[in-house]
């Protein structure tokens, strides 16, 4: 047990992974790995940071279930919606998709699309002095993406203080580690050559996760989220078959069981 | 046009702001458009696909946006940012590409918009704006503030004949009177043509007609237009623009939807680089048959339904 939350926290946490979980299994669906990964800062940022003047953007769209779920457990998506995920005529496709549904202002899962459209939005609170911050994950594979780093160097330069980069390091991408497809070295020293603040956290750490993200320093602001792909499933953790497999029967009974009523 | 368009903006930016992106692009040309609107003015560098989706995010939250560059650059380099972003959103980004077709001439290919409207109509939402004359752009630059959708501009270079008296700003438009074959052109190799056509010595003489707007779902043909080509069903479209996803062949699709019927077509349209060699602007009109001499020929063939 995670002893930095109380137990209600930890409750929802729990509530939140089975049946995301859930969700998965039924529909048949993989991208559980990067799902898990996302969840515990998906959760904090929804329950214990954001206000109604902030903006969430989902830049790794494959991580849709996770935020689906998320939204569910602040009351704005029902049983009956995460019921229809990836079904015929759902609202809740594979990734985000286009005005679907209220809290995702964007549709995203083309990786290098989110921190670009979430500097449009910082931008434009920028310009209007409006109160707020602008929060946009990304996975970390997806640096590998030149637009992030457009959008890097544009946020820097404007002085987009309200803006907060989130990375999910989980050091797996499609087909393989991170280091092995394309490494990007020590991210941190990088991103802070541009000349923006950059910090790492235990991205499954509650109260982290609730310090990091509350903290409201002038930005733009990276928090190197450390996370594990699969985290809460011990036979799915830090595996790459995580990323696309969905779960099998034996799979999915066991992990309810690991995670407990 | 480019001045045109500025001198547009200008004057729309004095009725109510807007938020102006460029990538880096417009020396000599936007200096007082930038000096007018201050912060509103934002070089977002030689960043596209950041500059198109930063714009998307704008106007996620209401701003009006227009994104400046290179045409080639404005809508190729950037092209899933537009299709993700901003079109299948439907957010009423506005995007200008300079030098559509070959208008930056011997700059090289890079620099060219061969396909630029056909891809871009291919995307949901997408309205596309192609000028015929700068005397286009207030009436153009007005239409696409009051649009909610997605519009790209096609801007080139004016080439308004000698004594020639440009009609009002019409989506569609009969540039010049006739009494046979009917010739749609698509941007200001209109002017060329009409240049062109001052000393056509015919019996008989072809009528000009310009489309600007796209796509025809939303700028349907006029009864006059249609009048004319049941006059003397014999089309003969001329473009900077590739045969792929042309007016040329939008039009030929439509009028088969529509049942217009058609005697004879001729489509004259950027062939790419026949010879592999570069050159001006009316170099590689030449080469693809987009002079005024080679289009008055094509079309006086259709006269004479050779």
């Amino acid at each position: 047990m995670n002893l930095d939350m109380s137990s209600d926290t930890a409750a929802l946490i729990r509530s939140s992974k089975r049946r995301l979980l859930q969700m998965h299994y039924e529909a048949g669906v993989g991208h559980i790995g990067g799902n898990l990964s996302a969840l515990d800062s998906l959760l904090c940022l929804h329950h214990a940071v954001m206000t109604d003047n902030d903006l969430f953007v989902l830049s790794k769209g494959h991580a849709a279930g996770a935020l689906y779920v998320t939204l569910w457990s602040i009351g704005k998506l029902t049983d009956e919606d995460l019921t229809s995920f990836h079904q015929d005529r759902t609202r809740l496709a594979g990734h985000p998709a286009p005005k679907a549904i209220e809290g995702i202002p964007v549709a995203t899962g083309s990786l290098g699309h989110g921190l670009p459209l979430a500097s449009g939005m910082a931008m434009a609170k920028k310009f209007r002095h409006e109160p707020g911050r602008v929060f946009c994950l990304t996975s970390d594979g997806e640096w590998q993406e030149g637009s992030n780093w457009e959008a890097l160097i544009f946020a820097r330069h404007h002085k987009l203080y309200n803006l907060t980069i989130l990375i999910d390091r989980n050091r797996l991408q499609g087909f393989g580690t991170t280091d092995e497809v394309a490494s990007l070295g020590d991210l941190r020293p990088q991103l802070s050559s541009f000349g923006v603040t950059v910090e790492e956290v235990d991205g499954h750490s509650w109260r982290a996760l609730s310090d990091a993200l509350s903290c409201t320093d002038p930005g733009p602001r990276v928090i190197i989220l450390d996370t594990v792909k699969g985290k809460g499933i011990p036979s799915f953790e830090n595996k790459l078959d995580s990323h696309y497999l969905p779960l099998s029967d034996l799979e999915y009974s066991r992990a309810m069981q690991e995670l407990g009523s | 046009m480019r001045n045109a368009a500025t001198r547009a903006w200008m004057s729309a930016y004095a009725e109510e702001p807007f938020l102006f992106l460029t990538g880096d692009l417009g020396y000599n040309a936007l200096e007082s458009l930038r000096d007018e609107m201050q912060d509103h003015f934002i070089n977002a560098g030689i960043a596209e696909q950041n500059m198109v989706s930063v714009a998307a995010g704008l106007a996620t939250q209401d701003f009006d946006v227009w994104c400046y560059s290179i045409a080639p650059f404005c809508y190729a380099r950037p092209f899933e940012q537009i299709r993700n972003d901003v079109c299948q959103h439907d957010l009423p980004v506005k995007l200008v590409g300079n030098g559509g077709g070959y208008a930056y001439g011997a700059m090289g290919s890079s620099h060219h918009a061969l396909e630029d409207y056909g891809t871009l109509l291919t995307l949901p939402n997408m309205h596309v704006y192609v000028p015929s004359f700068a005397g286009d752009l207030p009436d153009i630059v007005t239409r696409m503030r009051e649009s909610q959708h997605p519009a790209y501009l096609r801007l080139g270079h004016c080439e308004v004949p000698d004594r020639y008296r440009v009609p009002a700003y019409a989506p569609w438009r009969r540039l010049a009177a006739g009494n046979d074959v009917v010739i749609l052109t698509v941007g200001p190799i209109a002017g060329a043509l009409l240049a062109g056509l001052h000393d056509w010595d015919g019996s008989t003489r072809p009528e000009v007609w310009s489309i600007s707007e796209l796509p025809l779902e939303s700028n349907p043909p006029p009864l006059e237009f249609l009048t004319a080509l049941e006059r003397n069903p014999r089309l003969c479209v001329v473009e900077e623009h590739v045969a792929q996803g042309s007016v040329g062949q939008i039009f030929a699709h439509f009028a088969l939807k529509h049942g217009i019927p058609l005697e004879q077509f001729d489509h004259l349209c950027a062939l790419g680089y026949p010879s592999g060699r570069y050159g001006s602007q009316n170099f590689h009109r030449k080469e693809c048959g987009l002079d005024a001499a080679t289009i008055l020929k094509r079309a006086e063939a259709l006269v004479h339904r050779v």
